[in-house]
């Protein structure tokens, strides 16, 4: 297909209905509220659905009704939408539901700004709702891999019966860019009848699906734990997903950074790269599973310093980072969170002086 | 040439696109926050301002539990049949057929239902004492709206009930038409379905019945 020009919400509507995926809940919020948009018009061309809901809270509970009957449904939203969505999202991770949720996000705490941000890190990558469960979070950088995620997402979900989220920048929806869509339409959705709940019609056996997150009985609840944990083991082995740059020569630092800020990143790592100042890149496309040992491997060269995390919030992955490092070299941070992204001179003015104090 | 307006001194020079001095809840959650702040201070005068959006979806259980507690502030809902803030998507009181950016083929009330009242629902309570619609359409409209409002303010400071100002009103923008137009269609359109008048007055009816 050849390539077109689009908004960035616009695109992620349209790759998910190339994905197969024909149900839509949401609600409006700034800075996502054009993926509902398009899909108004768009969802009853291809025969699909799309209903705006009361309130995240309500889309939340809507996407697991969906989703239990073994239909692709997804989702999208921005910050506040999100929070109020995670006590859905606990559910769906709990009964193990393949609901994908993609969030523009906005500046926060509170109502925060409608500005590009990445300050919902944390609540993506360490929970949001309560318990233990772990999203697959896919961070991308351009509104192509943002199309390319959204494709990728609905397979994911469904290979682990995982919620998976899409966490991408407020530029990311906003900006528009030239995109290609993938000519693969996504896999056919995955044979649900072993859990999904779709009616006396199509059962095949005697056997009743149940799809629920109450386990009163604290072994079985205690298996339940056990069981979701293999499965975030297995993601991350098998679903990191990251990019590098200027890793070949000497760096002296290595910069971790994903989405839109990483793309300013790669522009201040030129900059100094012609100051003869070699700093290198992680960019890791998933956020969890993290890319640890790939991030690891980056600071054990001998001419590397520090890491420096660079994002758009108070560094909310420096502990990632830390943990992967594992003591082999201190890690910095640096960024803005008020909506304004930091240009690649501040980034390499930042980057410069984190070195300098080191030497 | 004298002066015809001055701003009243309960507005401050702030600049905010909020009303200035006051406290700014989450997206439906006001009638929640008053409540906080009316009963650990209830001698302070608590109103909340909501968008139909805001009262009549997203915060639809806040305002009906607040309503029937009774609680003793009042609430200014503004209905403009639309999500402003956000760009115009559709909301519980969108009218039937009204095109919005998320109802582009107009709203499908077979799908979707019919826009809610809230004030003739709210009224459906018992506890709330007070509860009017009002418009700010025309200037014959605006003097009524004024009382209402100014009634509801002076039940608060009677400690008497929970109030309820409905105000209709137009959102030329995001219905893309002037000024003008969005008056006249908001006329034609909107107070035929969102009928004028008092639907609740218990303090009044009360009065009466003591004399
Ligand atoms: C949890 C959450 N979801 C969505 C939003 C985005 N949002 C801000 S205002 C608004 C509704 C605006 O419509 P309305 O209440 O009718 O007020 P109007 O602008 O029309 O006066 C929405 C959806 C938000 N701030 N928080
Ligand atoms: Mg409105």
């Amino acid at each position: 297909m050849a390539k077109v020009l689009m908004k960035g919400n616009e695109a992620i509507g349209e790759a998910a209905i190339r994905a197969g995926c024909l149900n839509y809940f949401a609600y409006p919020i700034t800075p996502q509220s054009e993926v509902a948009e398009y899909l108004a018009k768009r969802m009853p061309e291809v025969g699909g659905m799309f209903l705006q809901g009361e309130s995240e809270v309500a889309v939340g509970y809507m996407l697991f009704g969906a989703s239990a009957c073994g239909e692709r449904v997804f989702t999208t939203s921005s910050s506040p939408g999100i929070s109020l969505m995670s006590e859905a999202i606990s559910y769906i991770a709990a009964a193990q539901c393949p609901v994908v949720f993609v969030n523009i996000m906005r500046g926060g705490p509170g109502l925060g700004g409608i500005l590009p941000s990445q300050a919902d890190y944390s609540q993506s990558v360490k929970g949001g709702g309560h318990g233990d469960y772990k999203l697959l979070v896919m961070a991308p950088a351009s509104v192509q891999e943002a199309v390319e995620m959204v494709t990728e997402a609905f397979v994911l979900a469904e290979k682990y019966r995982n919620p998976v989220m899409i966490l991408g920048d407020g530029l990311i929806g906003q900006m528009m860019e030239p995109v290609e869509f993938p000519e693969k339409v996504a896999a056919k959705p995955s044979d649900k009848s072993e859990w999904a709940t779709t009616g006396m019609d199509t059962r095949k056996s005697d056997k009743r699906n149940l799809v629920k997150t109450l386990f009163l009985d604290p072994e079985e609840l205690n298996r339940h734990n056990l069981m979701l944990k293999e499965k975030y083991k297995k993601m991350e082995a098998e679903e990191v997903r990251y990019s590098t740059y200027n890793t070949d020569g000497d760096y002296k630092a290595v910069i971790a950074s994903y989405g839109t800020m990483s793309r300013v990143c790669k522009t201040a790592i030129d900059m100094l790269k012609k100051e003869g100042i070699e700093v290198c890149m992680i960019r890791p496309q998933t956020l969890f599973p993290f890319p640890e040992v790939a991030i690891r491997k980056a600071v054990e060269k001998k001419s590397c310093k520090l890491a420096i995390s660079i994002e758009m919030n108070m560094g909310q992955m420096v502990e990632d980072i830390q943990r992967s490092v594992s003591g082999i070299v201190p890690v910095k941070w640096y960024g803005k969170c008020g909506g304004e992204i930091p240009t690649p001179e501040e980034t390499a003015e930042a980057v410069k002086k984190y070195l300098n104090n080191e030497e | 040439m004298g002066k015809t307006f001055l701003k009243p001194n309960s507005l401050s020079d702030n600049h905010t696109h909020y009303c200035p001095g006051c406290k700014e809840a989450a997206h439906g959650r006001a009638p929640a926050m008053a409540t906080g702040i009316k009963r650990v201070r209830p001698d302070l005068n608590v109103f909340t301002y909501q968008g139909d959006g805001d009262l009549a979806s997203i915060g639809m259980s806040e305002i009906i539990h607040s309503a029937n507690r009774g609680e003793k502030f009042t609430t200014i809902f503004v209905n403009n049949a639309v999500y402003g803030m956000t760009g115009g998507q559709m909301a519980p009181t969108t009218m039937p057929n009204q095109k919005t950016t998320t109802s582009p083929f107009g709203r499908d009330v077979k799908d979707v239902g019919m826009p809610i009242k809230m004030a003739n629902l709210l009224a459906a309570l018992q506890t709330p004492g007070y509860i009017e619609r009002t418009t700010v359409l025309k200037p014959k409209y605006i003097v009524k709206a004024k009382k209402a409002i100014k009634k509801a303010f002076i039940y608060q400071m009677e400690k008497k009930c929970f109030s309820f100002v409905e105000v209709v009103s137009t959102c030329p923008t995001n219905w893309g038409m002037t000024p003008q137009d969005s008056i006249k269609w908001a006329e034609d359109t909107l107070l035929p379905y969102y009928e004028l008048g008092v639907f609740k007055d218990t303090p009044k009816m009360e009065e009466k019945n003591a004399k």
